[in-house]
């Protein structure tokens, strides 16, 4: 659950209040600063308020079931900040092609699949082996 | 203290309600045949709904005939002789048209033979790329704006809908020519990433005017996770399970489908099952956060090292969301039952593309690409044949959760919503189904019907979209069980422990309604082409 609006990062645009699907978060009450965790209990740690802060100021818990008490100096230092969205290639000054790997997604999950039912079919020679519901490596 | 404001009204050719996928095909295909379109969502046109959190894959086969009909054929044999063809083939051509109109809005890359990737698209970036493209088409995108119930007319046509704009505090109606349900399906608030919005709410809408569901039983699915956190499930095809001594589990493989979820059921209902991923592929460990850059960080932020660490996992239920039914589609137009009244994607029955499985992941999201937009297209088309009919009267459908039928009390939504999910999201219920078990389920869940729709409502705002969650999902429980116990046979994603047979009489539809009282009929003759 989102644990964290960084007050000296945040510029009170309210980029995250809006993009939260579930409606965690109001507008400050002042009209200026950072937006209040108002409803903490909707948050459903989807990350994408941290995708959508185009500042690094927020921190998403990574428990979904409970809030979490968090250092905020600690996640200062963690380096996690900001990590997801450069990852997800939205800070488009240093990402142009951030999906050129993304094609391998279908390859890899049938791969993984691949493995296990081997696996398991070493262990079951009667084992009946279905095809694999995922799209073969290569393809 | 809050300031609420005077509401606002909206009047427009097309609304479309929701915010996912589906929703935003629709508003764009209403656009394009010229209609003036207004879209209404519970949250962000961009991250609401498991598009946004996902990474659909889209059915993708090239235009010849040949390859096409293979396709077709092999997945039609799947179906068990409840989906039908000619709609096969018309998701895979506009799926083929229409992916590649992004171009400009995402950044499409290579597939890694030189062509361009189409099919696979990620969550955030395909959401984004719907949202610019539905505002360069014109359409008004009110955010935040939850409908809370459909407005007819005298005739039992659709009006409008009304609702609150939760951040705005202002409650809003709209009237339009007619009106495209894209809510998404349901997954009881089991916790699966990206349901949290998606409770039921444009069934239960559409059940209130009149609509009919359809395949409603074909609502069990499951997809693993860590127990603290829902992801995607790319890194976990290959995982080995333990159980809290450390002992190896003897799971089938995710390729066995329902014998791997029983296996991981009934392990985990004999205790804390633990999965490690030393085997997943050598190649996904560099640039799984390169795919999923959201997969990472809730094993990150905890300390853990997934592919080293093992780590507690759980089965998050999918409900009809990789589950199959929703609203029962009449016609080749994606039209309810309800006069002016359209569905798209999860919020409507999927059975005539996918049958009795499950049609997660492409096929899916072909159905909701082309639903979306044959139901904005002839929503589009309907207005301007008979206009938006704006000014006679129309009447609020919406009864339980904002008019009780007896006295308004307080009435527990939360606790409710658990109870009802329950029912559904219990892995040992639901992949065992039983004669005796779904009674004792449709018994209890009469009974919270019963409560909530005597008592729970009467309060504006917040607490009016809180109370109509727990209305919608407590409505989608009673019409899954009802299904469940009346296909006495095992089709499908439906298996049924007493009845473990597929029954060859029963290849067709089974419809279910009602509110206050819950019915099911088969279809009187299944499709000419599903029977053929």
């Amino acid at each position: 659950m989102i644990a964290l609006i960084l007050e000296e990062r945040c510029t009170g645009c309210d980029a995250c209040v809006l993009a939260c699907p579930s409606h965690v978060l109001d507008f400050a009450a002042s009209g200026d600063g950072p937006p209040r965790i108002a409803r903490l209990d909707q948050c459903q740690t989807c990350y994408l308020c941290e995708l959508y802060c185009p500042v690094d100021a927020i921190y998403v818990a990574p428990d979904q079931r409970a809030a979490e008490t968090v250092d905020p100096d600690a996640v200062r230092a963690s380096g996690h900040l900001g990590r997801l969205r450069r990852d997800q290639g939205w800070n488009v000054a240093e990402d142009a092609a951030p999906l050129e790997v993304y094609w391998r997604l279908g390859p890899l999950l049938g791969q993984g699949a691949e493995i296990a039912a081997d696996r398991y079919s070493a262990d079951h020679p009667e084992w009946e082996r279905p095809p694999s519901p995922f799209p073969r490596p290569g393809r | 203290m809050t300031i609420e404001r005077p509401a606002l009204t909206v009047e427009t050719d097309v609304l479309v309600i929701g915010g996912g996928m589906a929703a935003a095909w629709a508003a764009i295909g209403a656009a394009q045949a010229g209609a003036e379109v207004a879209l209404v969502d519970k949250g962000f046109l961009g991250t609401s709904g498991v598009t946004a959190t996902g990474g659909p894959n889209h059915w993708w086969v090239p235009p010849d005939p040949a390859e096409r009909a293979a396709a077709v054929e092999r997945r039609h044999a799947s179906s068990l002789g409840l989906a039908e063809r000619s709609w096969m083939h018309a998701i895979l051509e506009t799926t083929w048209r229409n992916l590649p109109r992004l171009e400009g809005y995402y950044p499409f890359a290579a597939d890694g033979s030189g062509r361009t990737y189409y099919s696979g698209v990620r969550g955030p970036e395909y959401m984004r790329a719907l949202r610019r493209y539905a505002e360069d088409l014109g359409v008004r995108i009110l955010d935040h704006h939850p409908a809370l119930e459909l407005l007819l007319h005298q005739d039992g046509s659709v009006a409008g809908a009304a609702g609150y704009a939760r951040l705005d505090r202002r409650d809003w109606s709209a009237r339009a020519g007619a009106v495209v349900l894209a809510t998404g399906g349901c997954a009881f608030r089991s916790g699966l990433l990206g349901s949290y919005n998606n409770t039921g709410d444009g069934h239960l809408m559409a059940a209130e005017a009149g609509a009919e569901l359809s395949g409603m039983e074909f609502s069990v699915s499951y997809s693993l996770s860590p127990v603290w956190a829902s992801t995607r499930t790319l890194p976990y095809t290959a995982a080995r399970f333990y159980d809290a001594d450390g002992a190896p589990l003897d799971i089938p493989p995710p390729g066995a489908g329902a014998a791997h979820l029983q296996g991981l059921a009934r392990a985990l209902e004999a205790g804390p099952v633990y999965a490690d991923l030393e085997d997943a592929p050598e190649a996904l460990r560099p640039i799984l956060r390169r795919i999923q850059p959201a997969t990472p960080p809730p094993f990150e932020r905890r300390g853990l090292d997934l592919f080293k660490d093992r780590f507690q996992v759980a089965l998050f239920g999918e409900g009809t969301i990789r589950g199959v039914g929703g609203l029962r589609i009449a016609g080749e137009a994606c039209e309810t039952t309800v006069t002016g009244l359209y569905a798209a994607g999860d919020t409507a029955t999927r059975e005539l593309v996918t049958g009795a499985i499950s049609g997660g992941g492409s096929l899916n999201s072909a159905w909701a690409l082309t639903s979306g937009l044959i139901a904005g297209e002839a929503a589009a088309g309907r207005t301007a044949r008979d206009g938006r009919r704006a000014d006679g009267a129309a009447h609020p459908a919406g009864r339980a959760g904002l008019r009780p039928a007896k006295s308004a009390r307080s009435v527990d939504g939360r606790a409710a919503i658990t109870l009802a999910g329950t029912q559904i999201l219990e892995p040992t219920k639901a992949l065992w189904r039983k004669a005796a078990t779904l009674d004792a389920s449709r018994l209890l869940l009469g009974d919270l019907w019963r409560e909530i729709a005597d008592h729970a409502g009467g309060e504006a705002g917040l607490p009016a979209i809180a109370a109509r969650e727990a209305v919608a999902v407590t409505a989608m429980a009673r019409w899954c069980t009802a299904a469940a116990l009346a296909r006495a046979e095992s089709r499908g994603i439906h298996q049924r422990a007493d009845a473990p047979a597929t029954d060859p009489t029963l290849a067709k539809r089974l419809l279910v309604g009602g509110l206050d009282t819950v019915w099911t009929r088969f279809e009187a003759f299944a499709s000419a082409e599903a029977a053929a």
